[in-house]
């Protein structure tokens, strides 16, 4: 909210924060001010379950060079699920 | 300035108050002990939220003599951590300037209200809460002072408005109705010393009483001493200069 760049975005998966799994719906994404890693501003990713509680939460602040490769390893990833048909194989599975 | 062979002691507490839209929302409360009359503060925090660099820096101006108030704005987004609560909010991107008045004016009122505060209020903010100070300076009549640090986005191009921020603060600067401090570090981002150097016109071209400190070796947020970017030559000379500030207009010293 000092910079005013976040997204927020609709998910479906689990995360884990200490030694508890819990469901995760949403991902906010922002660039923003940090509260750990030690920048003015970094790239954060919080995966939460508001349902359950804001400490139902899993936060990465990244720098602007980690996110960078790590969106790209993510779309590498996916490409080769895609390639070896794997992401069908799941869409069966959900339904 | 205080000496070794005063007395000094304060009450520092958590209040509730009605703000935006009569909402009841907490706020952190630190006054000197006394009658007074003392004049009153109100801090506004930063995007970290309402954080324990804030409940301290609420007890800084109390010890320092005034009766201060810092609101929780993030209030209506629940209850958990100050980290947990801020990342909700950052996520969301913040909160509005409406509801912001509405809560800082509330706050005002408040102070206004105790018998031991004189008739004299003044606003400070770093990061996000420098800009909601500036903000609140210019829209809410009743202060005696402003201090803003570092506050980004008080000037915006068209591009960067938001419906929750639809207007830049600097926009306003023709209702601005008491002096600013500005404390601001060279090598920061947001604001940039150009964005500076655009307030600090309008403060010129709208014959407004200012005194801007721009810092050489310092970025954004140079007070926050459990950050990197922590300065303690210039943070020093800063709280310096905000206290020397806020006793001539709040005080007559």
């Amino acid at each position: 909210m000092c910079t005013m760049i976040a997204q927020q975005v609709k998910i479906t998966g689990s995360g884990k924060a200490g030694s508890n799994w819990f469901r995760v719906d949403q991902a906010s994404v922002s660039y923003d001010h940090p509260f750990d890693m030690p920048l003015e501003y970094a790239l954060n990713i919080d995966l939460t379950n508001q349902a359950a509680g804001l400490g139902a939460r899993v936060a990465v602040e990244l720098d602007a060079e980690s996110a960078r490769r790590l969106v790209q390893v993510i779309q590498e990833v996916m490409l080769q699920a895609e390639a070896g048909g794997f992401l069908k194989k799941i869409s069966k599975m959900d339904s | 300035m205080y000496t070794t062979d005063q007395y000094e002691g304060m009450l520092a507490e958590t209040v509730v108050l009605p703000g935006y839209h009569a909402d009841l929302i907490n706020a952190y409360f630190a006054r000197p002990l006394g009658q007074g009359p003392f004049p009153g503060m109100i801090l506004i925090h930063h995007l970290p939220g309402w954080d324990e660099w804030y409940r301290e820096t609420t007890r800084k101006f109390a010890a320092h003599g005034f009766v201060t108030l810092c609101p929780n704005l993030y209030f209506r987004d629940g209850h958990g951590t100050p980290e947990d609560v801020a990342a909700k909010v950052r996520g969301a991107g913040g909160v509005s300037d409406e509801q912001v008045l509405g809560d800082v004016g509330a706050a005002l009122e408040m102070l206004l209200a105790l018998p031991y505060v004189s008739g004299k209020v003044g606003l400070f903010g770093t990061c996000s809460g420098g800009r909601h100070a500036y903000l609140c300076a210019c829209r809410i009549p009743g202060f005696s002072a402003v201090v803003d640090c570092w506050g980004g986005r008080v000037v915006m191009s068209p591009e960067e408005l938001t419906p929750k921020q639809p207007v830049a603060p600097v926009d306003y600067t023709t209702d601005l109705s008491c002096p600013v401090l500005g404390i601001f570090g060279n090598d920061d981002q947001s604001p940039t010393p150009s964005q500076v150097d655009q307030l600090e016109q309008a403060l010129i071209k709208h014959a407004k009483s200012y005194e801007f400190f721009r810092y050489e070796g310092a970025g954004h947020g140079f007070f926050y001493y459990n950050r990197p970017n922590y300065r303690q030559e210039q943070a020093v000379d800063g709280w310096t200069k905000v206290f020397a500030f806020l006793d001539r207009t709040l005080k007559g010293e």
